[in-house]
């Protein structure tokens, strides 16, 4: 491998520290040849799998309908069914916290973690805590978080961010994984043997006992929730390896972190949800593990036991009329595992945990687009509709970006600075407000026609084209003038 | 039957053989072609770049321009569904014509699958975005392409992946939007066809660009100009 190639190295952290907006994020992404086989290989399997399973279901399209509905009725009246929540789920021996950004979600988990004076935390997968930057932190104050899913495990030792909801480590091959097993393991606990190959089971062996000791030495476990359901206060973890009910039941404290968003009115409502989130994720009928609790039973599981809702501009998207679908998001990673861009670009480029064509909506939904870098997410996207198309729950993404560029064009305007691209499209509208402007220009750009077939090269923006691709000859003649010349005024 | 074409700001300005080649299969199959010389735009490019006020004026426009039109046909997926599927997004209550894209007018309005079409040589077809997304197209242009005497259809693997025109995406992604293209140029060229047929003017500059800086041999042609071929 070119090891002389850039590669993108995001630091862990909320936003990812250190990373160029989309754009240039993606240029080196894209020079990065390893990195481009590894993603491909896995979004091609996985997509692959998923079209099949999906296809086993004659009513998946009313599955799809029925989920968007059951997420929508749900956050329309979104604050009674988190008051129920709490009600239930404090009533069965749970405390609730609110948390309303990420600051407040962190110190309300330092504060139970110091009241037990421990120093090690165990995690199950969880896109909240990554989204508050829990693991850091925690850091910061001396005390260690460890990772137990397989694939957050991998990007944990590499000192990696993750770069997919469900494959963390999907940019990372088995003989990478392998080596960062060799070098790293052993600092931190278990290492790992010495003769490891790159096998599929040694690997997970490997992690198997690395793992173990974590279990059963550590106290306190960190969760987050797939759903949470208000009339019982019971949370749902879906997970592949078991690592997740281990830390749901081995230590004695167990702390989740819930976006506010993950709500569902009933437990029957799961019948459809546990439908198609499987499919849409690991392209399975029916995922592994499925952890469901409530509050504390005595002598069975953690006997103390918390819940954090967490908001962090969730109520700034729910304001939004069309982008208040992207909370119907369940986190299956279907339109990650679709989207052409993310394919070729990976989940770093986003800079964001949250990656891939609900990354770029969700992050601006989040915290708006006055950051160049949640400013830059809407136009990464080609508009295909591959995603909406995938989505279990029916989340117009292209619908979505439209209208966020919209939102990006506006906060240009406001801020004064004149740019090529408003000033172009305010030409081309003058151009295309009268077809004889429209004629004038066509009759203009014929003249230029035999210069122009030399022209290799174009400045500004459309250097962006000629980088690539070769301009198409400019006709001699529009069709406006063909018709004229052939046709004459017929109206 | 009367049709008035809608042609694209695009293809008239670039691609007026495109249009030719609309009016040629409409006439071929008995309709009577109108071309209101006052159309300009559909207005996606401005929506989809984030200008939606000024798209909202050219849908108006548009639906001026062809005011009573019985059907109004469009060699362009995607310019068919901006007006179908936002049109009213951005002109609320605009009364529009009934649009069609070529493949849909053909074989839902006049019910033809043969359009009496002669093209000797082997393609394969890119099915756009927005004709298989936005519009459903499913398998109208195949059906067509089938039908025409001499022509042989090979199978584009992959083929449901975008292109990565994308319109400024085109521009403002530029690299993401090559590497997307060249994928695409790279599995047509897998197949042995000599012309990679697609039914939008837009990603056929777009892979029409590419096969040129490559110096390919395979053309990319529009489905319209494969279905006039032969007179």
């Amino acid at each position: 491998m070119a090891s002389t190639q850039p590669k993108l190295q995001p630091k862990p952290g909320v936003a990812f520290l250190g990373m160029p907006a989309f754009t240039e994020a993606a240029h080196i992404a894209l020079g990065d040849d390893q990195l481009r086989r590894n993603l491909g290989r896995a979004t091609h399997t996985i997509r692959d799998k998923r079209k099949r399973v999906v296809g086993e279901l004659d009513d998946w399209q009313d599955l799809r309908t029925a989920a968007a509905a059951i997420k929508d009725r749900t956050l329309a009246d979104l604050d009674r069914h988190l008051e129920q929540f709490e009600a239930a789920a404090t009533a069965a021996g749970a405390t609730v916290h609110w948390a309303a950004d990420a600051d407040e979600a962190v110190r309300i988990s330092l504060e139970i973690v110091r009241a037990h004076r421990a120093t090690d935390v165990i995690k199950v997968k969880s896109m909240a805590t990554q989204e508050v930057g829990l693991n850091e932190a925690f850091a910061e104050q001396g005390i260690r978080a460890w990772e137990t899913d397989l694939a957050e495990l991998i990007v944990q030792l590499g000192g990696d961010t993750p770069s997919h909801f469900l494959v963390p480590a999907i940019h990372r091959n088995r003989e990478e994984i392998r080596q960062i097993f060799i070098d790293e393991m052993g600092s931190v606990g278990r290492p790992a043997p010495d003769d490891l190959t790159d096998e599929p089971r040694r690997l997970a062996e490997a992690a198997r006992l690395h793992l173990r000791e974590k279990f059963l030495d550590t106290s306190i476990g960190f969760s987050g929730a797939n759903f949470a359901i208000a009339e019982t206060g019971t949370l749902v973890v879906l997970e592949s390896e078991g690592n997740g009910r281990m830390c749901l039941t081995l230590p004695d404290v167990l702390v989740s972190m819930v976006g506010i968003e993950k709500l569902l009115p009933t437990f029957s409502d799961l019948e459809v949800l546990m439908q198609v989130l499987p499919r849409s994720s690991t392209a399975e009928r029916m995922n592994p593990y499925t952890t469901m609790w409530t509050g504390v039973t005595e002598g069975d599981g953690p006997q103390e036991m918390h819940v954090i809702l967490l908001d962090n501009g969730r109520t700034r998207a729910l304001a939004d009329n069309t982008g208040r679908q992207a909370l119907r998001c369940i986190r299956c990673s279907a339109c990650l595992n679709v989207c052409p861009v993310y394919e070729r670009v990976g989940g770093h480029a986003y800079g964001s945990v949250y990656p891939g064509p609900i990354g770029a909506i969700l992050n601006p939904l989040l915290h708006g687009v006055s950051d160049e870098h949640d400013a830059a997410l809407p136009y990464a996207s080609s508009l295909c509709g591959a995603c909406f198309e995938a989505c279990p729950v029916k989340i117009d993404i292209p619908s979505v970006l439209i209208e966020q560029r919209a939102e990006v064009v506006e906060e240009r305007a406001e801020s004064g600075r004149p740019n090529a691209e408003s000033l172009a499209m305010r030409v081309a509208a003058w151009t295309f407000a009268d077809h004889r402007r429209l004629e004038r220009a066509q009759k203009l750009a014929g003249k230029t026609g035999p210069v122009a077939r030399h022209v290799r090269r174009l400045p500004g923006l459309l250097g962006g084209w000629t980088a690539s691709r070769d301009l198409p000859p400019i006709p001699q003649e529009s069709f406006h003038e063909w018709w004229r010349r052939t046709r004459g005024e017929q109206r | 039957m009367k049709v008035s074409i809608f042609v694209t700001c695009l293809a008239d300005t670039l691609f007026p053989d495109v249009g030719r080649a609309t009016v040629t299969v409409l006439e071929r199959l008995g309709c009577e072609v109108d071309f209101p010389t006052a159309q300009t735009c559909c207005g996606q490019m401005h929506m989809n770049t984030g200008y939606a006020r000024p798209a909202g004026e050219m849908v108006r426009s548009f639906a001026e321009t062809f005011a009573g039109a019985e059907a109004v046909v469009v060699p362009s997926g995607s310019c068919t569904g901006m007006l179908r599927v936002y049109g009213q997004d951005v002109a609320p209550g605009v009364h529009l014509p009934p649009v069609y894209e070529l493949s849909e007018f053909l074989i839902d309005v006049l019910g033809v699958t043969d359009v009496g079409a002669k093209f000797d040589a082997s393609v394969t077809y890119h099915p756009t975005c927005h004709s298989l997304r936005l519009l459903g197209v499913g398998d109208r242009p195949y059906r067509l392409l089938e039908a025409v005497e001499g022509l042989e259809l090979k199978e584009l693997p992959e083929a449901e992946q975008c292109c990565g025109f994308g319109g400024t995406f085109a521009l403002k992604n530029a690299e993401v939007s090559s590497a997307m293209g060249e994928d695409k140029i790279d599995n047509a060229l897998s197949t042995g066809a000599e012309v990679l047929v697609v039914s939008d003017s837009s990603c056929m500059m777009h892979l029409g660009g590419l096969l040129g800086r490559r110096k390919s041999s395979v053309r990319s042609m529009h489905l319209a100009e494969i279905l006039a071929a032969g007179d």
